[in-house]
């Protein structure tokens, strides 16, 4: 019923292989790009920006990043939260350093240099695999935290240690500091957003998309078949740490303001973001944003349906959010352990059956 | 279509969530759970019920009620960023993170939204400069400030000289722990003292390799910056490699009950930096009893009364309640606003003669904000643990830092953080 296909016939091959072959999904994509970019801007608050729809945004790029690498390529890492501070500090020394350029370039150009760092990070996936590859990128994550904790020159020297973002504008608009405009704020990173799931989306379909798929499944059997496997791990490496880079420079600039490596790009951001590829789905772009949404916004939710709502204190609602959170993730994983991604497309499947299944 | 429906209890919660705003409203950004939870309970406890007692005595502040919404922030910034969002919203008129993180992250949203921020003992040292940090206030001290005391009561115990001697700072990596360096490096240029720095990763539950190190190097003194779970680590490590308690000295955030009580009789002669008074030896203790803990009003169980942190919290209140009753003076105004409040805490006085009218003699430092100082006198003063009595006995008087050092320091930081966002320093008169 919800899914009505009698009469949609494609005719040509390109049709038939776009992202949204159903036409009711191709509604749905279109009417959230639309409520995304010429609703919302019109109706968010400060309070939905800052706590709810920029982290989740600013999530949503890492977990794509992530998942490129651990979905698609088959290569697991720890590393991100490591990542995400090289992207921070890149963009911080890029805006302090040259006070002139446009912020969306220092923040592009912050993805660059993590994906030169990510390809060098890389580079073990070549002799190791598995929980081997795991490890050595563990070492990557805590290298790299001591090292924007040891050389004063990435932080500028300041006494604390903390990196603030200074006020960047784009086209006269306050982009980063304290008088951004909750809309602008929130329209920079849903552009990032849809430029890069847009990317990747494409990227995984592609010929690349493809040797990388090949690796994961059997790297041999790749090899044989003529798949480069130093190209295919270090490109996948190089794209994903790209927008895991992007994502800490937003994550710093445009999220927190100000950031102290320990706290904001630790071993639990590593774990988090993992968590929330596992939790949405490995290999799924879908799958991304609803892992991230499952673990940004829950939370939030919760507390303020506890607390707010229900006028509970805010340590037995905090501990509380631990529990329901903790078991939420369990009962999701046991009922589907290919994450939500597979739970949307199994309603999806009886959906376009529903109400005759047989 | 899960999301979507969670998203409509969300929309429904977000708009159930807001109060009535008629009341004062003094926030407590508090974090009960946690690594750091050990101190934030009590600071949290005393802030919130001393706000009580205001309330059920004297019927609030000038006869317009107080109401403190708390928001856990776990010590965390991203759940303090969700904090700040959703404390805006109430209209508050001072905020007091009790976290130099979250303070950094606040110090330019406040400044951009026109609310007060009182980051008492802790936060960036060189808002001391109210000069350019118009928002922002940290009195009665600062870390600086409890370095060079620190620095002072060493040199009294050397008999005036620390030539030749080494001093480690064991220290919380990260903007906590890193604020003090500064000075301690210019301290040590002037005394001649070896400084030896080591920091441990948050949450610092893992000391071994650091006090590995302090006993091969057998420095004269440790001085420490730690908090939370780390501070209950770091004395019993101490107690384990034997170090000379009577010479480890924890910051005025590494000296309350819950840190030493663990390590049991090797806490002894441990000592630590202060500058409110401990105990509940005060007047004011009477009347929270009967009017907050004994009609079952208290915030926590009220076994914390009197202890270093509830002491504390029950000051900061105080203090943004007198900054307030000052605003209400100034203004003319009973329900004031957070710009009312601020030209309040610029203009607070709170002398010796007005604790004891409160019922808190001789409880903190006097207290005298003006314009171009946000940072009070700078005093504070040596406590030491009596694990025999389980009690913290204060053995200096109040000890001035060495304002030659700190001055400039604070000087030519606020400068810095002036240029890097363009601000024109005021003109205080």
């Amino acid at each position: 019923m919800l899914y009505r296909e009698a009469g949609d016939y494609k005719t040509t091959y390109t049709e038939d292989s776009q992202t949204f072959p159903i036409k009711l999904d191709r509604i749905g994509y279109y009417s959230v790009l639309i409520i995304a970019f010429l609703v919302v801007p019109f109706v968010i608050n400060d309070y939905w920006a800052n706590a709810v729809l920029v982290p989740f945004l600013i999530y949503a790029i890492a977990v794509l990043g992530l998942n490129i690498l651990v979905g698609y390529c088959g290569q697991l890492s720890l590393g991100t939260g490591g990542f995400m501070a090289v992207g921070a500090y890149a963009c911080y020394k890029l805006m302090t350093g040259f006070p002139d350029l446009n912020i969306f370039f220092c923040v592009i150009l912050a993805g660059f240099v993590t994906a030169a760092v990510g390809m060098l990070f890389g580079l073990p996936s070549l002799r190791i695999k598995g929980f081997y590859l795991a490890v050595a990128t563990l070492a990557a994550q805590f290298f790299l935290v001591w090292l924007f904790n040891k050389v004063p020159w990435f932080y500028n020297y300041s006494a604390s240690g903390q990196i603030s973002s200074p006020e960047r504008t784009l086209g006269g608009i306050a982009i980063t500091g304290p008088h951004t405009e909750a809309w602008a704020k929130y329209l920079f990173c849903l552009v990032f957003v849809f430029l890069l799931a847009w990317l990747a989306r494409n990227l995984t379909r592609g010929n690349l998309g493809r040797s990388w798929m090949a690796i994961r499944d059997m790297d041999i059997a790749a090899e044989i078949i003529g798949v480069n496997p130093l190209k295919a791990k270090l490109t996948a490496f190089g794209v994903s740490s790209f927008f895991i880079g992007v994502a800490g420079a937003l994550f710093f600039a445009v999220y927190l303001g100000a950031a102290e490596v320990g706290e904001a790009f630790g071993i639990q951001k590593s774990f988090l973001i993992l968590f929330m590829v596992i939790i949405g789905g490995l290999g799924s772009i879908f799958g991304s944003f609803a892992g991230a949404a499952f673990l940004v916004l829950l939370p939030v939710l919760l507390k303020n349906v506890l607390v707010g709502g229900l006028g509970w204190q805010t340590d037995i609602a905090a501990h509380l959010e631990f529990v329901i959170v903790g078991g939420l993730i369990i009962t999701f994983l046991i009922l589907e352990p290919h994450g939500l991604a597979q739970l949307w497309r199994i309603i999806k499947e009886k959906l376009r059956l529903w109400p005759f299944p047989h | 279509m899960k999301l979507t429906k969670l998203a409509a209890v969300a929309a429904v919660a977000l708009t159930a969530a807001s109060p009535a705003l008629a009341d004062l409203v003094f926030p407590s950004m508090s974090y009960r759970t946690g690594a750091f939870a050990a101190g934030g309970i009590p600071f949290a406890d005393g802030y919130q019920d001393y706000f009580t007692l205001l309330n059920e005595r004297d019927g609030g502040i000038g006869g317009e009620k107080i109401s403190v919404p708390e928001c856990e922030t776990g010590y965390n910034t991203e759940k303090g960023v969700e904090c700040y969002e959703s404390l805006k919203g109430l209209n508050p008129l001072i905020l007091q993170p009790l976290s130099t993180g979250i303070t950094y992250q606040l110090i330019p949203k406040v400044t951009a939204d026109g609310i007060p921020l009182h980051t008492m003992g802790y936060g960036r040292t060189s808002a001391a400069n109210g000069k350019v940090f118009k928002w922002v206030f940290n009195y009665p001290g600062n870390y600086w400030d409890a370095a060079s005391i620190m620095v002072k009561h060493a040199l009294e115990q050397e008999g005036g000289s620390l030539e030749g001697k080494s001093i480690v700072l064991l220290y919380h990596n990260s903007a906590y722990g890193k604020e003090p360096i500064r000075t301690l490096e210019e301290l040590s240029k002037k005394h001649g003292f070896k400084l030896t720095l080591i920091p441990v990763d948050s949450p610092g539950q893992e000391q071994k390799s650091q006090w590995l190190q302090i006993r091969r190097e057998k420095p004269d003194y440790v001085f420490f910056w730690g908090w939370g779970v780390m501070n209950q680590v770091a004395v019993q490590e101490a107690a384990n490699i034997r170090f000379p308690m009577d010479h480890f000295v924890g910051v005025w955030w590494s000296g309350a009950e819950p840190d030493v009580l663990p390590a049991g009789e090797g806490a002894n002669g441990y000592k630590s930096a202060n500058f409110t008074g401990t105990g509940k030896d005060y007047p004011i203790f009477a009347d929270i009893q009967k009017y907050v803990v004994d009609t079952g009003k208290a915030a926590g169980d009220g076994t914390s009364l009197g202890q270093v942190q509830y002491n504390r919290g029950m000051y900061a209140a105080m203090l943004a309640a007198e900054a307030a009753r000052k605003a209400q003076e100034l203004s003319g105004v009973k329900a004031i606003n957070a710009a009312q409040m601020r030209d309040g805490m610029e203009a607070l006085q709170v002398t010796a003669a007005r604790m004891a009218e409160l019922g808190m003699p001789n409880f903190g430092p006097e207290v005298n904000v003006t314009c171009a100082n946000h940072g009070g006198a700078g005093v504070g003063l040596i406590q030491q643990w009596d694990a025999g009595a389980k009690k913290w006995v204060a053995i200096t008087d109040y000890i001035s830092s060495d304002r030659s050092v700190i001055d400039p320091l604070i000087a030519e930081d606020s400068a810095a953080y002036a240029k890097e966002n363009n601000i024109t320093p005021r003109d205080c008169k």
